[in-house]
């Protein structure tokens, strides 16, 4: 009994554990034999254990080492989630350098901001791709010497003065291990609670990114509570998909997963990630909202499809599930009748499609970053998944609150997580303190004094209150983004656009009304879920432009507006922020374009300079407008693209007062 | 191409390409009283990208049938390593290293694209009907080792999202690709591709390039393609044949053969006055 819980849970001597090589060397003897990575390679889950990743990680220290990584250099790391990149943080940690992931599907300049702003003189990168970004790049990043390749192909003509192998650098290491192991060991042992653990750079809405420094006690302290909160022990099963770039992932595929001594599970390849979660069946799963969103599309689609017994068999059972499964979950009382639909349902229909997403042993799951829909949310925690929301930043290494099982609502974000604290300002903005709140942004001591003060406070930009009664925080919008309308009246575009894109059909909207009369939108349809509409429909398309100009999905979007803007109606704070005009735009909001930050949250300023021409026709009254729009694509060249937008004017709905007062 | 000698040569950015691996002498192809090719000589070299282009009706694909067996000239010789080939058939030729491709997608539709690629193995392996029925010793062995190559080269063009699917019902893009990578499992000496982008868009075209030149660079594979995008033949290919009305009007550099008035002639029309 006693042994069992010793494998459940990190022993104590952990709390000696003052850096993430430290817990390496402590996961490496206590768990020696236990998974620590898995990653599907050439059609298998090619896996190394605890002791392993230490010597893989043990000879890349050394060959870094050897290369002449000194303490306190940067190491950028660009790649997507494999086992390699995350050896390479923790490697960078080890050697008393500090490693900084950046996103992959940056542009290169976007990555030469970042890299000359650290001042980066190694990066670590996943193929040819990269490397040719930074070859690109080179010229003005003066500190970068050495670039780190994983993957060899195409690279075998490229002058090698500069350029190594991953493997190569391992082998170095191993080769010129009594040479620098001594060096190694003092090394790692300098590292305490307050040594730089990784740097992060946010994307950010508006302006430059900036590098948020974390430190070992920011991100273990951080790891700790938050594991503990939700149990989580040496066996979950983690996907690392996520970018690594973001904290969450570090959070999770190295904070917790060093912590707790859990194996991260790294797909073979961005497309094969739901073949790969279904394959690897995690217990402990994070996604954004929009790939429940996107996960939820599909299932509707293919349910469509199906034949109409089953049809019949999932509507008859959804509907049980949405009455009772999200009691049961919470362990409230349901009537044994219900009990007995409900397990029957799971039999038939619950349990398979579970087993299909890839959630069939989710025991934990959460969603953060953007608000998610009730209807979707609803429908995975009716089926008896665990999901719940979250809300943090980069800043507080990850978690502000979080809903505690059993707490859980769609519009309510959680109680604060345990060691935070959260206040909300007078002008409702929020702000907390704790022991994950990062240390400060690398060179740029104005933002860091603009954004936590002496005490350590930071403050989020978010506006939010706490809920009477049950405690939880609930998130309005943006602070900055909330603004007044020419009447004074309170206007959250946000709050409306989320409302917007909960319609399947609606991938993004971004709603205008700051100082003005009237609100009115841009939207960009979900080519998936609209296309799929279409040939139902039997509307022929060739371009997403055309569809998305097409009079009937207009006339389908207008029903949707016209949809949000009744249930606005019925909320009096809200209700003169109804949508009078919209119109679809021609192309998809992207971040190559600039128009969104990597992390897929909409740029309003960059939309409205850029969208200009159509933003005026959306107030001048005209009832079409003709735009040109330059494109950037994946490859960096740029086209442009042209077309005529209708503008559609969209009913609104009477609000509750003054429909009393007519009475 | 002043450097080249009988040994190899130097491309322009820098590959060392080997001495000659195929050879076509005189060749002449006659259908009834169609001549289809007249009296064509050219060679292949050892990992070079060579290409074959011409307007429509020109005989590329006789060309390539040629070589790949598929078609006995009437005339001339084909020398394959060293040695003048005998007549042959095709499996005798594919035997000998010669894997192609289709310009009309020859793929087993109903079949998985892992059982696709894995057909492409048949040389590699050699148990016999009842070892493979009975599914021990040999045959499972060879299955294990097998199955790992293909995997690298699912890895290599990156389709392993779709190594379970119905390859019926893959897009035209990437059914090409499975194409290439069933060639590519019966490990060739020398690759054949028989219009790789025809039908594909930019994009498409521009992955198709990028993977031919991998395969090239990272095995060191000889291929021999047909072409009708001159863009891409001009940006992939090292030396190229031009071929009109079943005779070499042109054989060099893709500088060399931009420059020669009778390519410039045969593409774009001249007047007759």
């Amino acid at each position: 009994m006693r042994e069992e819980k010793d494998l459940a849970q990190p022993s104590q001597a952990a709390d000696g554990a003052r850096s993430i090589p430290a817990l390496l060397q402590r996961n490496a003897t206590q768990f020696a034999n236990r998974h620590a990575y898995r990653e599907k390679e050439y059609g298998i889950w090619q896996t190394w254990s605890w002791a392993e990743a230490e010597k893989e990680i043990e000879a890349l220290a050394l060959g870094l080492i050897n290369l002449g990584v000194a303490e306190g250099d940067f190491i950028s790391v660009i790649g997507r989630n494999r086992p390699h990149f995350y050896w390479s943080m923790v490697a960078a940690q080890s050697v008393g350098a500090i490693p900084v992931p950046l996103y992959q599907d940056a542009a290169a300049d976007e990555m030469a901001y970042v890299m000359d702003h650290c001042g980066a003189r190694f990066a670590i990168v996943q193929d040819q791709e990269q490397v040719d970004k930074l070859i690109e790049v080179q010229e003005g990043l003066h500190q970068l010497e050495h670039i780190i390749y994983v993957d060899p192909r195409g690279l075998r003509k490229y002058d090698h003065h500069k350029l190594h192998r991953f493997t190569d650098i391992q082998e170095q290491g191993r080769a010129a291990y009594y040479e620098f192991i001594e060096d190694l060991k003092a090394r790692r042992g300098k590292l305490d609670y307050d040594s730089v653990c990784v740097m992060l750079y946010t994307s950010g809405t508006t302006g430059k990114p900036k590098g948020v420094v974390l430190s070992n006690r920011n991100i273990i302290e951080a790891s700790k509570s938050s594991a503990e909160f939700d149990n989580l022990a040496v066996d979950e099963e983690v996907l690392a998909y996520l970018p690594m770039a973001w904290v969450g992932d570090f959070i999770f595929s190295i904070g917790q997963a060093y912590w707790c001594g859990f194996c991260v599970n790294c797909p073979e390849s961005a497309e094969t990630m739901q073949t790969d979660l279904r394959e690897i069946g995690p217990t402990y799963y994070f996604a954004p909202p929009r790939v429940f969103e996107t996960q939820l599309t599909n299932v509707m689609i293919r349910m469509e499809d199906a034949s109409r017994f089953k049809k019949w068999l999932f509507d008859h059972f959804m509907a049980v599930a949405r009455r009772v499964g999200p009691d049961i979950l919470d362990g409230k009382p349901v009537s044994g009748m219900d009990r007995l639909r409900y397990s029957l349902g799971n039999l038939f229909v619950f349990g398979p499609l579970k087993d299909t997403l890839g959630l069939g042993r989710v025991r934990v799951g959460y969603t953060a970053g953007e608000a998610i829909g009730p209807e979707i949310f609803d429908f995975y925690r009716s089926l008896g998944i665990n999901l719940k929301q979250l809300y943090g930043q980069t800043e507080a290494s990850v978690f502000i609150t979080l809903q505690p099982d059993g707490e859980v609502r769609s519009d309510t974000v959680g109680v604060p997580a345990p060691g935070v604290e959260v206040r909300i300002s007078e002008d409702g903005e929020v702000f907390y303190r704790g022991a994950g709140t990062f240390e400060y942004y690398y060179k740029n001591e104005e933002s860091t004094k603009k954004t936590k003060d002496a005490q350590g406070w930071v403050a989020t930009g978010d506006a939010g209150f706490f809920e009477d009664g049950s405690g939880h925080l609930r998130i309005i919008d943006r602070a900055k983004d909330v603004g007044k309308m020419a009447d004074g009246k309170l206007f959250a575009p946000k709050y409306v656009e989320n409302k917007l894109k909960f319609f399947p059909n609606i991938l993004e909207a971004v709603v205008f009304g700051n100082g003005r009369e009237e609100c009115t939108a841009f939207i960009n349809i979900d080519l998936t879920a609209v296309g799929n509409w279409a040939e139902r429909n039997n509307i022929g398309y060739a371009s997403y432009q055309e569809l998305a100009g097409h009079p009937k999905v207009l006339e389908m979007i207008r029903g949707h507006v016209e949809d949000v803007n009744r249930s606005l109606a019925d909320d009096p704070m809200l209700s003169h922020c109804q949508v009078h005009r919209f119109l679809v735009l021609h192309k998809e909001l992207d971040a190559d374009d600039g128009e969104m930050t990597r992390t897929r949250k909409v740029r309003r300023g960059v939309i409205s300079e850029k969208f200009e021409d159509l933003l005026v026709a959306l107030y001048d009254g005209s009832e079409e407008v003709y735009t040109t729009t330059e494109v950037t694509y994946e490859d960096g060249r740029k086209g442009s693209i042209s077309a005529t937008l209708k503008i559609v004017p969209v009913e609104v709905a009477v609000e509750q007062t003054a429909k009393v007062a007519a009475e | 191409m002043n450097d080249m000698t009988p040994d190899g040569y130097v491309t322009e950015d820098g590959r060392k390409i080997g001495g000659v691996i195929m050879e076509m002498r005189n060749i002449t192809l006659r259908f009834g009283g169609v001549v289809a090719i007249e009296d064509i000589s050219f060679d292949i070299r050892e990992g070079e990208i060579r290409a074959i282009i011409g307007p429509n009706g020109a005989g590329k694909s006789s060309m390539l049938n040629v070589i790949s067996g598929f078609y006995n000239p009437q005339q001339g010789e084909v020398w394959y390593k060293g040695s003048k080939r005998p007549q042959m058939k095709p499996y005798q030729v594919a035997q000998q290293g010669i894997a192609r491709t289709f310009q009309n997608i020859a793929l087993f539709e109903g079949m998985s694209v892992l059982d696709n690629v894995m057909t492409g193995r048949i040389r590699q392996m050699s148990a016999g009907l009842l070892s493979q029925a009975i599914w021990k010793g040999r045959a499972e062995a060879e299955e294990t080792e097998n199955r790992a190559a293909v995997e690298k080269i699912i890895d290599f063009l990156e389709i392993q999202h779709i190594r379970k699917t119905p390859v019926g019902r893959l897009p035209y893009g990437l059914k090409k690709r499975v194409e290439l990578a069933r060639a590519l499992a019966a490990e060739p000496s020398i690759l054949l591709l028989d219009e790789p982008m025809a039908g594909m868009n930019v994009e498409e075209k521009e992955d198709m390039s990028r993977f031919i030149l991998d395969v090239n660079d990272e095995f060191g594979t000889t291929i021999a393609l047909i072409e009708h995008d001159m863009g891409v033949v001009m940006d992939l290919s090292d030396r190229v044949v031009v071929m009109d009305y079943g005779k070499k009007i042109g054989d060099g550099t893709p500088d060399e053969v931009r420059r020669n008035q009778a390519v410039i002639d045969a593409y774009l029309g001249v007047a007759h006055d």
